[in-house]
């Protein structure tokens, strides 16, 4: 029996990779041929960028905040607290800034788009939609995806951005140390390999959020339950393969420029 | 030969029997499709003429719906062949499916409109798609609510709507672009009487004044029945009973039975079959 159940749910996770796999391949490659959808692709960005732009910029500015915090203490046994710039800089643009834009916008766009779709399957808009003539996958799957690779890779600069400015804040106001030194460590240590390093993570997180969010929402079965559902997984889902995909980019960017 | 009126349409007070021989507009031969379990429909064979209207009857859960979904290819079938206007559909990929399926219109059992788009833009929706002038999609979208009675509902949104106008807005959506078939699925299901008539109204209209062929379910024999016994005039603008003993030769019916087709014949010889089922589900 045992065997039986772990048999059956081993075939249904490679069956939901290959169909997840089959979804994101169509979703992706529907950009390079008609109709494309661009007035739904800049709605998309808009709720996708816009709307997610303050929690974005919050999480930043308070990680920014904590990461000096933190580092002062463990800085100053060793009368480093200079460094705190270029730690707080390198850790945010390589590392903090894109996992945590990625998670946060996952949170919000992922659960929203799983709802969004999952309502639609269950009250047969998108049935309707087939029976009217338009393909699901080019006119709400294919805008999300790139609205949403697009606009992570902005909203990555603005936490950044802010990320630097809150360690900053903190480092002027609460740890009272000079804020010039801060700025110039901040800017002096950074290299272009992790900048590159920086804002090629969100590309990929935002694939995965906005496929993982529609191939869940497009796949609810089961009513209102089957909504709740499908944003959960899609949430949960979105937000682990981001945080596996960051690790194997790191791996292989680090491979790539062993200078960083 | 139909008489034309003085709109230039037919009369439909003598409408003509189907000529026989025609390409049918949609044939399913030997159709079996199941769902991790027995089939839900076994072995389904019948087609539909050009002009011809069929009713599918049959109690909850016996698959009608289903099989409305099978003809424009939303599901696909495990066995068999389905032709939509003479092409194979059962094999075919989705992308080629859906220039068939703009030819055809399609009204959901709870009318599937689109919440967050006003009525204007759901029953405009094809023609949105198709980059169709904002004047003239104006124009033919009120056209249509006109149609359905339901001018007055333009800016609307559908979560503003009660139930039987939900289904006539899904109706002017349907009929927006002048299919070439029409399914109704279950469109008076859940439905007051004086609103199930309005909506058997709408369809009679559809069916006598554009001769659209289309396929009907519903479980409710009055419906079927009126549809049958009635006729759209066009001088009165209302539905209005055949002469007593008449009834419209274009309407048939089909009967499903646990997933199989038990009954596929006019009025008549549905009041006579003998077959046991037919004869509870009729009584």
């Amino acid at each position: 029996m045992a065997t039986f159940t772990i048999d059956r749910t081993a075939k249904q996770i490679v069956l939901t990779v290959q169909d997840y796999s089959l979804f994101a391949w169509r979703a992706f490659t529907n950009l390079y041929s008609q109709p494309r959808y661009l007035s739904d692709f800049l709605i998309q960005s808009d709720i996708i960028g816009v709307g997610s732009t303050a929690i974005v910029l919050l999480s930043g500015f308070f990680t920014g905040g904590v990461l000096a915090l933190q580092s002062a203490a463990t800085l100053s046994q060793f009368g480093a607290t200079a460094v705190t710039g270029q730690f707080v800089s390198i850790t945010m643009i390589r590392e903090l800034g894109p996992v945590l834009t990625g998670i946060m916008v996952a949170g919000r766009n992922a659960s929203s788009m799983a709802s969004e779709l999952g309502s639609m399957v269950v009250t047969e808009q998108i049935d309707a939609m087939r029976a009217l003539g338009v393909d699901p996958m080019r006119k709400l799957v294919t805008p999300r995806i790139f609205a949403c690779i697009t606009m992570l890779f902005f909203l990555t600069i603005v936490a950044d951005a802010f990320g630097i400015l809150g360690g900053g804040a903190v480092t002027v106001f609460l740890n009272h140390q000079n804020g010039t030194q801060y700025f110039s460590k901040a800017w002096e240590s950074l290299r272009y390999p992790d900048i590159i390093q920086g804002l090629v993570k969100p590309l990929f997180s935002g694939y995965i959020i906005a496929s993982v969010g529609c191939f869940y929402g497009l796949r609810t079965t089961g009513g209102t339950q089957g909504v709740g559902r499908s944003t959960i997984q899609a949430v949960v889902n979105s937000s682990v393969l981001i945080i596996l995909v960051d690790f194997l980019l790191t791996r292989l960017l680090l491979a790539l420029f062993p200078a960083i | 030969m139909t008489v034309p009126t003085a709109y230039g349409l037919p009369d439909p007070a003598q409408p003509d029997p189907v000529p026989s021989g025609q390409e049918p507009v949609l044939a399913f031969r030997n159709v079996t499709i199941a769902f991790d379990g027995p089939p839900v429909l076994e072995e389904i064979t019948f087609s539909l003429a050009p002009g011809e209207t069929r009713i599918l009857l049959g109690p909850a859960g016996v698959g009608k719906s289903v099989l409305l979904k099978l003809c424009d290819g939303l599901l696909r079938p495990d066995q068999g062949s389905i032709q939509l206007f003479g092409e194979e559909i059962a094999t075919m990929p989705e992308r080629n499916l859906f220039p068939l399926r703009i030819r055809t219109g399609m009204v959901f059992q709870e009318s599937a409109l689109f919440d967050s788009l006003s009525v204007r833009d759901n029953v405009a929706y094809q023609l949105i798609q198709e980059l169709v002038p904002d004047d003239e999609i104006d124009i033919r979208v009120r056209e249509a609510l006109a149609f359905v009675g339901l001018e007055q509902t333009f800016s609307l949104f559908p979560s503003s709507l009660s139930g039987g106008m939900k289904r006539r807005v899904a109706i002017a959506r349907a009929f927006i672009r002048h299919p070439e078939l029409l399914l109704y699925d279950s469109p008076t299901g859940g439905l007051d009487p004086v609103t199930s008539t309005t909506i058997i109204e709408l369809i009679v209209k559809e069916r006598d004044v554009h001769q659209t062929p289309s396929m009907l379910v519903t479980h409710r024999l009055q419906d079927a029945f009126t549809l049958c016994s009635h006729r759209f005039d066009t001088e009165e603008n209302r539905m209005v009973p055949l002469p007593k003993g008449q009834t419209n030769p274009n309407t048939k019916f089909l009967m499903l039975e646990e997933g199989r087709l038990i009954f596929d014949g006019t009025l008549h010889d549905l009041v006579k079959s003998e077959d046991p089922f037919v004869r509870e589900f009729l009584e």
